[in-house]
């Protein structure tokens, strides 16, 4: 088994997870465009975006889900401690997947082999990365199933995943991810395909899994109520760019960059019964035909001269970054 | 809101009943029935907007397609302007159900890829040939094109030329054209990003008032749901277990599942996050094949009592004349319970 501690770059004061100036291309279009987050055990951030913001990409890239010939990360870096993955040899890192980095997916059946018993699936985790016995495996599987509160585990493992509902099928998913106790579940969409009272139990058990194993947890979403009840530190992606980062509290009560604020005001709210909602105009860019400067400008309401150049990140506050030339100005009230 | 005392009834659904046999083995017997709506009624006025929420396998889908009269109902009758759609045949039904129109959820495969969007805007005209003389239909086209937020230019587009907010619009001045008066929308924005989704409620709005449309707005978003409706049926396992007002509803739920279903909505605001009372549920919603006994709730419900297993509870008022809710304990809304 590689240990992080062994690679090259190790550094035990390092943030748990950083990517930093990400770029990823998908033939000649250039899908994510310098993204940088970071995370840090028990720690829960969010990256919300619309459909073709980025993402599930920049995820996919950080897990190394990202290859030739359909895409390629260009630049930038995805650190665990210090160590890079995204220059690993494929052997190091595919023994890094699962036991110090695993991914959640929206659908799990697609994690899922559908002739294989989800038991089995477990155990071979636990077969492969720590040389357990068939039988201790197996045992270690059923805890698994408990763990994310499956009822009757040990007769469940012996089910197909076509036998599992929605919810369940999803809990099995989580289950294949902190099998082997990772230190960062990247979970993309994890709730999107189910039931409002399934999606409240799913997160309930992602919130439960990450305060008892002090994981650092980066959550995907478009759903702003998802973000609101479970983040701790927001990053809001447009167009393949982070264009504001913060805790969460302070991005939902003081948005520094017109995009977020758009969104905000696009939720229908109870107050805002009878109301026209506000509405961004327009539709986000063609990543195909980028367009210098900010991104975000055809359809924002400060824009000005200054917009015409890309907007570098700027913090304006501790761990509060905004990408935005006219950022006071939109926190101003 | 509008009060839709007086109004006149445009849409009028009375015990409706859609069960599905369920087919196995090489002979395709019948070993099951798909219980899919069990006895919805629904009344809807002029201008009205009647929401209608619930989780997958509620059977929300199998109404829309009963109202608009795409499937036909086991028993129960859906009343258009006063005329029965199961009475009429040919010609008649056809009219009769041109005034009930219904908006796709997906507006990626709800559109002919090979139709322009104008083409696609016109063919009801070539399918009803007695709404609007042929020389008027280019104008018609345009003028429906522009109410729904499109460029009329830009009618020789197709539909992969168009964001998913775009082809919602084209799906909404196709059922426009048959000037109807009621519009059924089955989960109309759910495929949207938030930022579009909010331009395709407003246009709702507005397309409402200016032609005095009633709406059937079905979603499993509960906020959307709360914004655009007047009034709000709750359905579990193809039975209608609360109905009311926007503010009954939300505000008094008196129903477990209505009040599960609401404190399950996130709230987009970590401000009030631990602040709400959370009624998490037990499991997923059971197969309409085989619902549970008695009220089809009771194994998830945090309320339930033995009786609840043995007999199955009816809509009945409890405070308002127009709040209904089938619950054996749920006479008192903020009653009972944790």
């Amino acid at each position: 088994m590689t240990r992080l501690e062994s690679l090259p770059g190790y550094d035990a004061a390092a943030p748990l997870l950083a990517v930093s100036e990400l770029r990823v291309r998908f033939g000649a279009t250039t899908v994510v465009d310098g993204v940088g987050y970071e995370v840090d055990g028990g720690q829960t951030l969010a990256v919300l975006g619309e459909s073709g913001s980025g993402k599930s990409v920049t995820a996919r890239a950080i897990m190394g889900l990202v290859r030739p010939p359909r895409g390629a990360v260009t630049a930038g870096s995805a650190r665990l401690r210090g160590v890079d993955l995204l220059t690993l040899a494929e052997e190091e890192r595919r023994r890094l997947r699962g036991t110090t980095i695993a991914m959640v997916f929206q659908d799990a059946l697609s994690a899922l082999n559908p002739v294989l018993s989800v038991g089995y699936q477990i155990a071979e985790l636990f077969r492969a990365h720590q040389g357990l016995s068939r039988k201790e495996a197996a045992r270690r599987a059923v805890e698994v199933l408990d763990l994310v509160r499956i009822p009757s585990a040990a007769r469940r493992a012996r089910d197909y995943p076509h036998q599992f509902s929605g919810g369940m099928r999803q809990r099995v998913g989580i289950g294949l991810a902190i099998a082997l106790n990772p230190q960062v579940i990247i979970a993309d969409e994890p709730t999107t395909a189910l039931d409002v009272t399934v999606q409240a139990q799913i997160i309930r058990l992602l919130g439960e899994l990450q305060r008892e194993h002090g994981t650092a947890l980066v959550l995907i979403t478009h759903d702003m109520g998802v973000v609101a009840d479970i983040a701790d530190r927001v990053a809001v992606m447009y167009a393949g760019r982070v264009v504001e980062q913060g805790a969460a509290a302070e991005v939902y009560a003081r948005p520094a960059h017109p995009y977020t604020e758009a969104l905000l005001g696009a939720i229908p709210r109870p107050e805002l019964r009878g109301r026209r909602l506000a509405v961004i105009p327009g539709a986000p860019p063609d990543p195909g035909r980028p367009e210098p400067g900010c991104r975000f400008r055809p359809r924002c309401g400060y824009a000005g001269d200054a917009c015409g150049q890309q907007p570098p990140a700027r913090e304006i506050g501790p761990g509060r970054l905004t990408a935005c030339h006219e950022w006071e100005r939109v926190t101003t009230p | 809101m509008t009060t839709a005392v007086e109004r006149e009834t445009v849409l009028d659904v009375r015990d409706l009943v859609k069960h599905f046999p369920v087919r196995q083995g090489a002979l395709r017997r019948t070993v099951g029935l798909l219980k899919a709506v069990d006895g919805v009624s629904l009344e809807l006025r002029r201008g009205e907007t009647l929401g209608i929420v619930g989780e997958s396998g509620c059977g929300k889908s199998t109404l829309a397609k009963l109202l608009t009269a795409h499937e036909r109902p086991t028993s129960g009758r859906v009343t258009v302007l006063g005329r029965s759609l199961h009475d009429l045949r040919g010609g008649e039904l056809r009219r009769a159900r041109r005034h009930v129109q219904l908006i796709f959820q997906d507006p990626y495969t709800s559109l002919d890829p090979r139709m322009t969007v104008a083409a696609t805007v016109r063919e009801p005209y070539d399918v009803n040939p007695d709404l609007a003389p042929r020389g008027d239909r280019d104008r018609l086209v345009r003028e429906l094109l522009e109410a729904v937020g499109l460029n009329p230019d830009h009618g020789g587009r197709y539909p992969h030329e168009l964001s998913g907010g775009q082809r919602q619009r084209v799906g909404i001045a196709r059922a426009l054209a048959l000037r109807p008066e009621v519009l059924v929308c089955d989960e109309p924005v759910s495929a949207l990003d938030v930022s579009v989704q909010a331009q395709i409620v407003n246009l709702l709005e507005e397309l409402r008032e200016r032609f005095s449309l009633a709406y059937v707005f079905i979603a499993h978003d509960l906020s959307v749901v709360r914004h655009l409706a007047d009034r709000v049926a709750v359905m579990y396992l193809g039975k209608v277990v609360e109905t009311g007002s926007e503010a009954e509803v939300y505000e008094s739920a008196a129903h477990p599942y209505t009040r599960a279903l609401l404190s399950a909505a996130p709230v987009p605001d970590p401000a009030a996050r631990g602040t709400r009372q959370e009624i998490v549920l037990d499991g997923e919603p059971p197969s309409p094949v085989d619902p549970p006994s008695g009220c089809s709730f009771h194994p998830r419900c945090f309320m339930a009592e033995d009786g609840c297993a043995r007999s199955a509870p009816v809509l009945e008022p409890v405070a308002g004349a127009g709040h209904l809710v089938s619950c054996h304990l749920a006479r008192h809304p903020g009653g009972d319970g944790p």
